[in-house]
């Protein structure tokens, strides 16, 4: 058998391919080759083997073949031999693989190694893989070795104690007496690692970060002197060449005690106050114009930001901040934005004086510094800069990416609603965004829009205006659409007469408006949603017009054989008012009431970043992608703010317009309508006078052992979505809700997100779903636990919002889910 | 805490990665690609962190090679921008002006 070929020929032929399956069919003659070199046990060339193994594996292919060659090779006595072999451990080996404990001999033996060297790898490989059975029986040598003399051993001890301490906590009290005389040190390399091995152990366990605040019985000095000592000695200390990094002496170590200290410093005043000095003198002394200056204070900023320094350090670190902003260096930039979000809510006046920087940051042609300067540009809003700060925003809404779009304008309307400083103001601000960027608007941005204009008593004149002129010049924004045809068909008159204190009044004729009205209707852009809007729009004007009656009768009697089930049905209707109960239809169609306003809980969510909020407890799955899911989770919880009152606002833009009575519903239920396709007034008088888009009569089915009524939360689109019912026998106040999601259409809905909320005096918690795929033709079900807490024994009302992707594009809904029968929560 | 530590070439070729976490096999190959294209796409006066997923990207260009550090919240992220160019100078001084030739043929005495 010829001798097997270098690594290095390997290379040269493996780039000598031109395309992957070429690549592949080398690979795979290569790794032929190695077996059977493996099966003849041959120990020369056993190295160069496994060398090209690990190679193999880098590029992405399997090589587990070889992990018993590589135990070998860590047995045998040759260096160049144990090196390969505890290298290729270190790659393809790890804790699930069984054979990796017949290593544990080899690294002991290893590890008491004449060359320092060998005991090095031992180390290394060590630290890099161990098991918690390894690491157990090995943690008393590495202690032994973190008490040597020997600097280059020390350091690798430091780093493979401190994978000892994650795999098993309880060793850490095995390596605390070690750590005394760690810091003595002058060698650089253990210094850096011992103070890696603190700094674990600090983080670790809050008793050994008490310990190390104290002062120490014996001779020794407290911790954190020595640390300040080593940080003073390495800042004033002149140009050493071994640890230099362009004029700042080991920066890598400076940073590391930087984050040391401030993990001491957290909450201990003692401690901060010692390193008080240290902290302004490095501030004021590093250079700043080469990134590793930068690196350090920008560390040091965060220290000075986490421990209780006094008001004068902490205003030198936001100047550093203010002084970062102006850096060219995006980088430098990026990070300042980043730690001005974190300190906004402790120090907001101090970061106000920057605003105008940050606002400028919006114009900047980096994604990730425009992501950032939105975010903390809403969270400076205020009551005073809000007109000058909502015109940038709105600038940049007009000329930013599609991405930022929707948690721009969701931020708008937050910060608009609480600092409007004038009804006109406020209105006038989200008719823009809804001009801007109307199709990336939440779902619950309109009804929001009209339940303010219905408050704005003297302002509907003014606004109705301001919607026609809006919508006779582009009609495909939905949301905007919805808006304008809403209040068109409320305040229609006011329109017509011409009356409006605000602006110029313009000249409108009834026949104007029904055009637009119908143009609506017909067009190709809008949505059956929106349809339904200008239909019942256009309806309630038959009481307000006086000269246009007839030709609204025509309109809706058209409508009357419409294919869209929602407008047939309500053209029949309408068409039935006209005919048989025409003496009702004026009070039917009357103005709508004002409205009860639910408080939203507005900015505060948007400026904790990590989404943490104390209001209702709600779980919901990882967040695919950063920080916009935590907002929507966020939004979830804005929406359930109210806990007791039964909510008047109409959630659903398919709502009649009788949803704000409930004596409109049962008298529509005594109605007998005739001809209308669907019983669908007898269910509806039920349910409570929250109608909700797409939900279905309550139970259809009974349900299984429990004895609970199942019911469909939602169905929509064809996704529909079960809830059914457990009590715990164990503790009553807990329901178990097994939902089943099953998909009626064609095609498969994927990364199928299910998350929920419940009000304040529920707790939920949500267990993890069988899968993320939906498949088509209700082939199959996703299954997902949820548990509610419900210790009050109140109603059960639950929020859900779905958000998937079907037909190739994402889509997501909020509803709302108030059907439970009463076994489920009583 | 660093997850990854990838030099990957302009074509997408790895040069080196050690993963600092497990990652199974064919997921690596997967990521790899992905943080290339993040990486490819940015223009040359972007900043050099990328959010990706639960975490962070730090990358730097050298020449046709783009060298990738996968960090944890936790992390300064400017002090790791340091580090890849205190390892880049190491790699220097070790193979005297050191080019992705070498990087690809040294791929052992790299890893330790």
């Amino acid at each position: 058998m010829p001798a097997p070929i270098r690594l290095r020929e390997l290379i040269r032929t493996i780039r000598t391919a031109r395309t992957q399956a070429e690549e592949r069919e080398m690979i795979q003659k290569e790794c032929a080759a190695i077996r059977s070199s493996f099966r003849e046990e041959d120990n020369t060339y056993r190295c160069r083997n496994v060398a090209k193994l690990l190679y193999m594996h880098m590029l992405g292919y399997p090589a587990h073949f070889g992990q018993l060659e590589c135990l070998k090779l860590i047995a045998s006595q040759k260096f160049t031999d144990k090196r390969i072999g505890y290298l290729g451990a270190m790659l393809l080996l790890d804790e699930r693989q069984d054979v990796h404990l017949l290593m544990t001999n080899c690294i002991k033996n290893d590890l008491n190694h004449s060359t320092q060297y060998v005991q090095g790898l031992a180390l290394c490989t060590l630290g890099c893989m161990g098991s918690s059975e390894m690491c157990r029986d090995l943690a008393g040598e590495v202690e032994k070795l973190l008490k040597t003399s020997n600097s280059y051993l020390r350091k690798k001890a430091a780093l493979c104690a401190v994978h000892v301490i994650r795999k098993v906590p309880e060793l850490m009290e095995m390596f605390l007496p070690a750590t005394k005389n760690l810091l003595n040190e002058k060698n650089h390399g253990v210094l850096h690692t011992s103070v890696v091995l603190l700094t674990e152990m600090c983080e670790r366990s809050p008793d050994m970060l008490a310990h190390f605040r104290k002062v120490r019985k014996l001779s020794f000095s407290q911790l954190v002197p020595q640390l300040v000592r080593i940080l003073k000695n390495l800042i004033m200390s002149g140009y050493s060449p071994e640890h230099d990094v362009s004029g700042i002496s080991d920066p890598f170590l400076q940073v590391r005690i930087l984050r040391l200290l401030r993990i001491l410093g957290r909450n201990d005043d003692d401690s901060s106050e010692a390193m008080n000095d240290i902290l302004a003198q490095v501030a004021t002394n590093t250079e700043t114009s080469k990134n590793v200056g930068n690196a350090i204070l920008y560390e040091t900023v965060l220290t000075i930001m986490d421990i209780k320094s006094e008001s004068g350090l902490r205003v030198l670190a936001i100047n550093i901040l203010g002084r970062f902003l102006l850096n060219n260096d995006k980088n430098i930039r990026y990070v300042a934005l980043t730690s001005l979000l974190k300190t906004v809510q402790t120090d907001h006046n101090a970061v106000q004086r920057h605003r105008s920087t940050i606002v400028d940051c919006l114009k900047d042609l980096d994604v990730s510094i425009k992501r950032r300067a939105m975010e903390l540009s809403f969270a400076l809003v205020n009551g005073n800069n809000v007109r000058g700060m909502m015109k940038e925003l709105l600038y940049f809404l007009d000329s930013c990416e599609p991405e930022f779009k929707a948690d721009c304008a969701s931020g708008i309307f937050l910060a608009a609603e609480k600092y409007a400083p004038s009804k006109r103001w406020h209105i006038d601000t989200i008719m823009r965004v809804l001009t801007t960027a109307g199709s990336y608007v939440r779902d619950d941005a309109v009804p929001n829009l009209i339940q303010l204009i219905t408050n704005s008593v003297e302002m509907h004149a003014y606004t109705v205006q301001r919607l026609y002129k809006a919508i006779l010049g582009d009609y495909s924004q939905q949301p905007l659409v919805q808006v304008a045809s809403w209040c068109i068909g409320e305040y229609g008159d006011l329109l017509v007469s011409g009356q409006c204190e605000e602006e110029e009044p313009i000249q409108v004729t009834e026949d104007e408006v029904l055009d637009i009205l119908e143009s609506v209707l017909i067009s190709n852009m809008s949505a059956s949603v929106t349809r339904g809007y200008a239909l019942t729009a256009i309806m309630k004007l038959s009481t307000r017009f006086t000269c246009t009656v007839n030709r609204i009768k025509k309109v809706v009697s058209i409508y009357g054989s419409s294919i869209d089930v929602e407008l047939q049905q309500r053209a029949v209707e309408y068409n039935a008012l006209f005919k048989k109960y025409d003496h009702m239809r004026p009070a039917l169609l009357e103005r709508m009431p004002v409205m009860e306003k639910v408080t939203t809980n507005g900015p505060a969510e948007i400026v904790q970043t990590n989404g943490d909020t104390e209001t209702a407890v709600l779980e919901t799955k990882p967040p695919p992608s950063g920080l916009q899911p935590a907002n929507q989770a966020n939004d979830l919880l804005d929406l359930l703010g109210e806990s007791d009152i039964t909510p008047v606002i109409p959630t659903a833009p398919t709502s009649k317009p009788a949803s704000a009575g409930g004596e409109l519903l049962d008298l529509l239920g005594d109605l007998n309508l005739s001809g209308s396709p669907v019983s669908a007034p007898a269910p509806q008088i039920a349910q409570p006078p929250f109608l909700l888009d797409g939900l279905t009569s309550p139970p259809l089915f009974n349900d299984i052992a429990a004895g609970i009524p199942s019911i469909t939360a939602y169905n929509k689109n064809g996704l529909k979505i079960d809830f059914t019912f457990e009590r715990s026998n164990t503790n009553p106040s807990v329901t178990v809700i097994t939902i089943q999601a099953s998909n009626s259409t064609e095609l498969d809905m994927t990364d199928f997100v299910f998350q929920a909320a419940v009000p304040k005096t529920f707790q939920l918690q949500l267990l993890s779903p069988s899968s993320s795929v939906i498949p088509a033709f209700n082939s199959g079900t996703i299954t997902q636990v949820i548990k509610v807490l419900n210790p009050q024994k109140q109603q059960l009302r639950m929020r859900i919002k779905l958000t998937y992707n079907h037909k190739g594009s994402a889509m997501q809904d909020l509803a709302e889910v108030n059907n439970f029968p009463p076994q489920s929560w009583q | 805490m660093i997850k990854f530590f990838l030099m990957v070439n302009k074509q997408g070729q790895t040069r080196l990665s050690r993963y600092y976490e497990h990652v199974e096999i064919n997921k690596r190959t997967m990521l790899e690609t992905e943080v290339i294209k993040n990486c490819l796409s940015r223009s040359k006066d972007e900043c050099s962190f990328i959010e990706y997923k639960d975490f962070k990207l730090v990358y730097r260009q050298y020449a046709a090679l783009f060298i990738v550090v996968g960090i944890d919240q936790t992390e300064n992220e400017m002090a790791v921008y340091e580090l890849i160019h205190n390892f880049v100078e190491v790699l220097d001084k070790y193979f005297s002006r050191v080019s992705e030739l070498d990087v690809s043929f040294s791929v052992s005495e790299i890893r330790l």
